[in-house]
């Protein structure tokens, strides 16, 4: 019995162009962690269905070719497109606006970062190679993950953020990635942010690109949560509607810290995002929420491990998804608890609303426990809205359309309640509403 | 009640006191030669007087297995098997058919303690009291006993060995097996159809109620051999049977393989409630020896308000890699589940269900208790899915895992596929350890840590044992007891 090779698809044969041509262009910096990226891609190739991280999200067929990494736009293109993009806009904080891509300093407040933060463009920092370079990639699992390493292998532009010791950064800092473009393009940035000991930050996140443009980002946030820091992270996926668009957190704990991360998605053709957490210090605390809304020909894929590798650390996770039309959503998260993680205290679930009898939805909430004093639970739940509620609307008077809007709402809620920043809250909760409308 | 006179007398003559003469020198086997091949195949299909149709059956799914990969996404580990290392044929020469005594005597004293031996003996020579259950006793490659067939017969049902249901009544055979499990479903059910030789059969005729349990007792005995056997039920429209079925093996320091295929085939109104204690020999505490349980078992709700039910009560083998499943076909079919999986010392389980929801109104119920102790992996895998026409399909499931030590491992992994807005799924889970409010409450009244221990396990996996026939459920108990000693205090 041979082992089958995979005969190599068009979009990989491109990427592997693709990289040749580009790794001429990067800044030395991180070249040979790039280089081992990139081979390990290569070895691995797509993910298809056979690879069980990938059993719902084949992106071996999803991916037909390789789009090339997107230039830095023209100013007043840039300029247009960040006019137009209007996610979290009405929220107070300092931005980095990111155009296909690029930093764009013109849209961007780095003048006026708020005290205890430092802020580097990542060009800058690969070119000069900065020591905080080291602190990328904090999860030791992502290494075996196509998406996360074809970042690593492309990451052009993003910025390193380091929050001084004892620094609690009231103001949020806001990364807006914008795509602009008629033809198919890619980007690859890389953000990462090193919280120092007991520092606080809100980080929020948009996303947004043109509908009729099969573009992929693929966007990575690498997170380094120093002993007692609290991180929130509130992040929005606007993408377009013909959007690819990967992603990725990974966060690694230290001791007795927090992380918050809830991602809202609406957009992209087809999405995943992947959350890795390391919990490396005791009592460390992380929620992490899913709030996603599918309309015709979507999928949406929500992919998480939580590795509890320390005493006393405690995760909740909660994902809903609805989903209308045919679209397709998948859960998959992974709880692990290492033997010496004893009292973890771990639950996982995901809800969701199918809204349609075309629509599906794959749940694979996973456990994987060795230790024996702990704490774990994952649920999942699937089904329509439940009549019973619907009716007991209607009888008050409300069109079904609006009792079924306001059973999503609620549904979706749950999720969201869990953003600390007002704003934040706020724009996920209008982001829902304005989903609903659309709806009709 | 006594049974026929003359299975008495027959299973009597098995039972005759060998055990006395030693274990493995007093049964002469006959077995095919070593290795896999056509000719073996060849030589399995005539020791057993098959028709040419199921021979040419057998070589095809040899020459699809030939093509295969060994599965390896379960959470299990092994050293490669040498498939070309086992005796796929061993029989007991008809002459010196007496078996059932030659058991270690570290074994037998096992099996005292699990209370299973005197009851077997009793069942097997009739004169269990007030329950009777027919046993078909499969020994290595073949069935050495049937008891109460012919009162069995009486009211229509076939209960006799797969070989012999071949001869008499190939046309059922025929146009059931393998359809439920395809020749090609997986490596290790291909592998099974190949050499595949005992098991039972059973076919409930339309509207027949089985007057007594059915049950079969498999036995690994000789050396090197593996077993294969593969069991068929058919419950036609309206009628019900309950069928249990025990295992167990020779305490050995190298690994056996036991590669059974089970399919259940329920008409409309049928019901199959069909409950195993799977007690093979788990291997030592270092790993040594030890079953390789690899088995595939389907169930087909293929007719309307059919309705198939699991139950297994797992503590055996090295390595347990199996997913009793049901395909609910049939309108307003009902499947369930109800397992516990108790896994100690180095034993890797990796098992659960699947709930294939394809018609409409469909519920089916997965409830999961595993229990791992000394250094052992146990894994529930499961999938429950819902087809597009699966209009209002409902499922439950609810999989609990305990842990007891730090040195073992529990996970969960569940798949939950939902194509249709009506149907509503369910999934929840924990893990946890003994609570010590629950085993101080017990310390206080008096009991010893042990006892306590075994008290909140029994309450843990309450849920599973109602569901066993009544005896197996005191038998269960008893296993569960006896599997969890030494992992306290």
């Amino acid at each position: 019995m041979a082992d089958v090779t995979n005969l190599r698809t068009p979009a990989e044969a491109g990427l592997t162009k693709l990289f040749e041509v580009a790794r001429m262009k990067f800044p030395t910096g991180v070249s040979i962690a790039r280089e081992e990226a990139f081979r390990y891609f290569e070895a691995v190739g797509l993910p298809s269905r056979r690879v069980e991280a990938f059993k719902y999200t084949d992106l071996r067929a999803a991916l037909k070719e390789a789009a090339p990494p997107a230039e830095a736009p023209p100013a007043d293109a840039a300029r247009a497109a960040l006019e137009a993009a209007k996610g979290f806009s009405g929220i107070e904080a300092v931005r980095l606006a990111f155009v296909n891509g690029h930093l764009v300093a013109e849209g961007s407040d780095l003048g006026s970062v708020p005290q205890g933060v430092t802020v580097t463009p990542l060009e800058a920092a690969l070119t000069n190679n900065d020591p905080l370079l080291a602190q990328l990639a904090p999860v030791a699992q992502t290494r075996e993950n196509p998406i996360y390493q074809l970042n690593a292998a492309f990451m052009a532009d993003g910025a390193l953020i380091r929050v001084a010791p004892g620094a609690k950064v009231a103001m949020p800092l806001h990364l807006r990635f914008v795509g602009t473009g008629s033809d198919a393009f890619s980007t690859a940035t890389r953000v990462l942010v090193v919280l120092e000991e007991e520092a606080e930050l809100t980080l929020l996140e948009t996303h947004e690109g043109p509908d009729g443009v099969a573009y992929q980002p693929n966007d990575v946030l690498d997170v380094v949560i120093g002993d007692r820091a609290r991180f929130h992270h509130t992040r929005l996926n606007g993408e377009g509607r013909e959007a690819v668009a990967l992603s990725t957190i990974s966060a690694r704990l230290g001791a007795g810290s927090h992380i918050e991360t809830v991602n809202l998605v609406t957009g992209a053709v087809l999405s995943r995002h992947q959350i890795y957490l390391y919990f490396g210090g005791e009592n460390a605390t992380a929620t992490v929420n899913g709030a996603t809304m599918l309309g015709n020909g979507q999928l949406a894929d929500s992919t998480l491990l939580a590795d509890h590798a320390a005493v006393g650390g405690v995760s909740r996770e909660l994902f809903k998804t609805v989903i209308d039309g045919d679209a397709t959503g998948v859960f998959q998260g992974k709880i692990i608890v290492e033997q010496v993680a004893q009292q973890t205290d771990g639950k996982m679930k995901s809800d969701c609303l199918l809204l349609t009898d075309e629509g599906q939805m794959m749940n694979k909430p996973e456990l994987e426990i060795f230790a024996d004093d702990v704490a774990c639970g994952h649920g999942a739940t699937c089904g329509a809205p439940d009549e019973d509620l619907l009716f007991y609307l209607m009888a008050r008077g409300l069109p079904r359309q609006q009792a079924e809007s306001l059973l999503v709402q609620a549904f979706l809620g749950e999720a969201v309640e869990a953003v600390t920043h007002e704003g934040a809250r706020a724009a996920l909760i209008g982001e829902v509403e304005a989903w609903l409308a659309r709806r009709g | 009640m006594p049974a026929v006179q003359e299975t008495v007398d027959r299973v009597r003559a098995i039972d005759v006191d060998q055990y006395k003469y030693g274990f493995e020198t007093t049964i002469e086997m006959e077995k095919s030669e070593k290795g896999l091949s056509e000719d073996v195949i060849r030589f399995i299909s005539a020791k057993k007087n098959e028709p040419a149709w199921l021979l040419d059956w057998r070589l095809d799914a040899y020459k699809r297995w030939q093509t295969m990969k060994e599965p390896e996404w379960a959470r299990v580990s092994y050293d490669k098997i040498d498939y070309n290392d086992i005796y796929y044929y061993a029989a007991p020469k008809r002459a010196a058919a007496q078996s059932l005594d030659e058991i270690d005597p570290e074994i037998l004293k096992t099996y005292e303690k699990l209370g299973i031996p005197l009851r077997e003996v009793e069942v097997l020579e009739g004169i269990a009291p007030e329950r009777r259950v027919a046993v078909d006793a499969v020994f290595d490659s073949v069935s050495v006993a049937t008891t109460f067939k012919a009162e069995l017969q009486k009211a229509g049902v076939i209960f006799m060995p797969i070989s012999e249901a071949v001869r008499e009544y190939p046309e059922l055979v025929q146009k059931y097996l393998g359809s439920v499990v395809p020749v090609t479903d997986n490596f290790f059910a291909t592998l099974n159809s190949a050499v595949f030789s005992d098991g039972s059969f059973v076919y409930i005729p339309p509207g027949v109620r089985c007057p007594m349990e059915l049950s079969t007792y498999f036995r690994i005995n000789e050396r090197d051999t593996g077993q294969f056997e593969r069991t068929l039920i058919i419950a036609d429209k309206g009628s019900y049977v309950s069928y249990l079925e025990g295992c167990t093996a020779p305490k050995r320091d190298d690994n056996q393989l036991h590669a059974a295929v089970v399919e259940l085939v329920a008409l409309d109104d049928a019901e199959i409630k069909y409950s195993t204690v799977q007690n093979w020999y788990p291997g030592d505490n270092e790993g040594r020896g030890g079953i390789y349980n690899f088995v595939t078992k389907r169930g087909d709700c293929r007719g309307a308000r059919s309705k198939i039910s699991w139950t297994q009560v797992e503590t055996g083998s090295a390595i347990t890699w199996k997913y009793p499943s049901c395909i609910l076909r049939g309108d307003d079919s009902r499947g369930e589940f109800y397992s516990i999986a108790v896994s100690n010392g180095m034993q890797q389980v990796d098992s659960g269900t699947k709930m294939i929801h394809l018609g409409k109104n469909t519920t089916s119920r997965i409830i999961s208790k595993g229990i791992s102790a000394g250094r052992s992996q146990n894994t529930y895998r499961g999938l429950v899915s819902a087809h597009r026409k699966a209009k209002n399909a409902r499922n439950f499931t609810n999989c609990d895992s305990l842990l007891i030590g730090d040195q073992c491992g529990a996970h969960t992994v569940p798949y939950i596929e939902s194509k249709n807005a009506s149907a509503v799924f369910e999934h929840e889970a924990t893990t946890s350890k003994i609570s010590e409010d629950q085993k101080f409450y017990c310390l206080q009244r008096g009991l010893s840590e042990e006892e306590a221990t075994a008290l909140i396990v029994n309450g843990f996996v309450r849920d599973v044992l109602q569901q066993l026939p009544m005896e197996f459920a005191v038998e269960a108990q008893k296993l569960i007891s006896i599997s969890l000693e030494g992992s306290v205090g």
